[in-house]
């Protein structure tokens, strides 16, 4: 387990921290590593005391009023046209988004 | 000119239908008073001048033409740089939506936006915002600060703070906001303003940058509950383009000022009255539920006894959406890219998102990922959505007691730029009372009561009440509203200094 106890409180290593930065895509400093350790170690430890209720038989509210999922009536209609969508790309290649040569990583 | 702009919505867009004074004139006032105030205040990220003064022209045409005016006619209304606006730069407050010195323009109006401009509004520019709307002082801006008009020294409150101050400072008569945990509430608090958070999907958010999906909501901020109650009127109703958006009928807001409060049973929880409520903000709120009493409100205690766990469950469930959210940011299609050369797709990505947000979105993003992650998401995500149900109970239970209920906005006023940004905690712990009703998606909002006291150390500073209602409650939120307004203390503090 990465979160280590130390009296009954997790808290995150840096190690962690780092898992969880590439996990969300942020290539971090290390000096923001460092930083977002204890912030985040704080936060932690304080969201813990969710723990302080039982909510054994509480089901788990994803959304306010969303009981289904609303669907629009299956009629075609015009979307964003390719020049709108284009317009902002920071590189564009072939008409299309145009990114860096990948082939799995 | 700038007179017009003290005056609220309903006589401006009277004035302007009468044709009193022109949709012109008013746009030009509103514009010199954003060029003269701004530059001390920080709370437009765009201005845009020829727009508006085209927007004012095509009003004064379609009037001179003998056609109806709607019902915000020639009306200045600030927009949150949150909300998208084909032709004009939208940027969230972020350096990664800014991509080079032009800054990212929308290909399309988010459907406020379209509502606003239908009732002839006429729109002068985009407000200073906390980035992606995280935060509760608007210091977390990529850009600059927003300064509390009533003593720049302090921070307005966020993450709306510039739509606040647009109004406040009276640079435009209404503003529109966002409210993910007390965005709109608690910087009309701060700024002396009413700021109203409509029910989880009353409002479309269909061109609002996502922050927190299941909790975000537009709504207007304006120096007057009546002003405030026509541009929800304007921007409230069903929209087939975001599928959270209600279809009930859109109440009559602004006809529910008019109403008589008596008999509207007023709720008071214990709970928003304990530790950490400066003593200050505790009398002005008291006096101002007497003042309901008088009014011919009935007064009766309750209990939210969930209440504590607000801040905790938000922070879980806010950043884990926002981290979904958020993953758009890529760097492919729009805003800023950081390609290193013969870097991979994944070094674009990292270096792009780490170079283009800034500490506050990044700290939600690594703890909303951190949540989620495997071996985790039982033990925060998960029990974080079962105390949102037990925070939801709460309120049901109330309101099958009471109408609304009655608390401060904030627990403390204005506070001093820089005193909370350094600790995350302390700033979240800021919109203790504002995040439980956005958890339960109730209708909210925040009205003047009395300020506090001038001291040696700060002068007389702006108080909040909050009033919530159940949900689609919205019409007696404003009826309550509007009584205690015309009885309000606030009144004293009506302007800003120059």
């Amino acid at each position: 387990m990465p979160t280590e106890t130390v009296k009954g409180q997790a808290f995150l290593g840096e190690e962690e921290v780092r898992k969880v930065a590439k996990l969300a895509r942020l290539e971090l400093r290390t000096d923001e590593i460092i930083r977002m350790t204890a912030e985040l170690s704080a936060i932690v430890r304080y969201v813990q005391k969710l723990g302080e209720l039982d909510t054994t038989d509480v089901v788990p509210m994803a959304h306010v009023r969303l009981a289904r999922t609303v669907l629009r009536e299956d009629a075609p209609r015009a979307g964003l046209s390719h020049d709108d969508a284009l317009a902002e790309a920071p590189r564009v290649a072939h008409d299309g988004f145009a990114v860096p040569a990948f082939v799995d990583d | 000119m700038e007179s017009w702009l003290v005056r609220p919505i309903s006589e401006i867009a009277a004035a302007v239908t009468r044709g009193d004074v022109s949709a012109e004139e008013i746009a030009r006032a509103s514009l010199a008073a954003i060029e003269h105030k701004d530059p001390s205040l920080g709370a437009f990220l765009t201005v845009s001048a020829d727009a508006a003064l085209a927007q004012a022209r095509a009003v004064d045409a379609k009037r001179a033409r003998g056609e109806k005016l709607g019902k915000l006619a020639g009306v200045p209304v600030a927009l949150k740089d949150a909300l998208c606006t084909r032709g004009v730069p939208t940027t969230c407050g972020s350096k990664i939506l800014a991509r080079g010195a032009r800054g990212w323009h929308p290909p399309y109006d988010a459907t406020v936006v379209t509502r606003l401009k239908e009732a002839d509004a006429v729109l002068p520019g985009k407000c200073n915002m906390d980035e992606f709307a995280m935060g509760s002082s608007t210091e977390n801006s990529a850009y600059f600060p927003a300064k509390n008009p009533w003593d720049r020294s302090r921070s307005p409150g966020g993450s709306s703070g510039g739509s606040a101050v647009a109004v406040a400072a009276r640079m435009t008569a209404g503003a529109l906001g966002s409210d993910t945990g007390g965005s709109i509430r608690q910087p009309a608090a701060f700024t002396n303003v009413v700021g109203v958070k409509p029910t989880y999907g009353r409002v479309s958010r269909f061109g609002l940058v996502a922050f927190a999906s299941s909790l975000d909501q537009i709504g207007p901020f304006a120096v007057d509950v009546r002003g405030a109650a026509r541009v929800l009127e304007v921007i409230a109703g069903h929209d087939p383009s975001d599928a959270t958006s209600l279809a009930e009928p859109v109440g009559a807001y602004e006809a529910a000022c008019g109403k008589s409060p008596r008999g509207i049973r007023i709720g008071v929880p214990e709970e928003y009255f304990a530790e950490g409520l400066e003593a200050e903000v505790s009398a002005s709120v008291r006096t101002a539920i007497d003042d309901l009493a008088r009014a011919g409100c009935l007064i009766r205690p309750i209990k939210l006894p969930h209440t504590a766990y607000a801040v905790a469950t938000y922070y879980i469930l806010a950043t884990a959406e926002a981290s979904s959210n958020l993953a758009r940011f890529d760097g492919v299609r729009f805003g800023l890219r950081v390609e290193p050369p013969r870097g991979t797709l994944a070094d674009m990505y990292g270096q792009t998102r780490d170079t283009g947000f800034g500490d506050e979105v990044k700290r939600r993003i690594m703890l909303g990922t951190y949540v989620l992650s495997a071996g985790y998401y039982d033990a925060y995500y998960l029990k974080a959505q079962r105390v949102r149900t037990l925070i939801r109970r709460d309120f049901e239970r109330a309101f099958s007691e009471v109408d609304l209920i009655a608390t401060p906005t904030s627990p403390v006023p204005p506070f001093r730029l820089g005193e909370r940004v350094k600790d995350p905690l302390s700033m979240y712990l800021a919109d203790v009372y504002t995040l439980p009703a956005s958890l339960a998606g109730l209708p909210a909002l925040s009205l003047p009561c009395a300020p506090t006291a001038p001291r040696e150390d700060r002068p007389a500073l702006p108080v909040g009440l909050q009033l919530m209602a159940a949900p689609l409650d919205e019409e007696r939120l404003f009826t309550v509203a509007a009584a205690f307004e015309a009885v309000s203390p606030a009144r004293s503090l009506a302007l800003p200094p120059a």
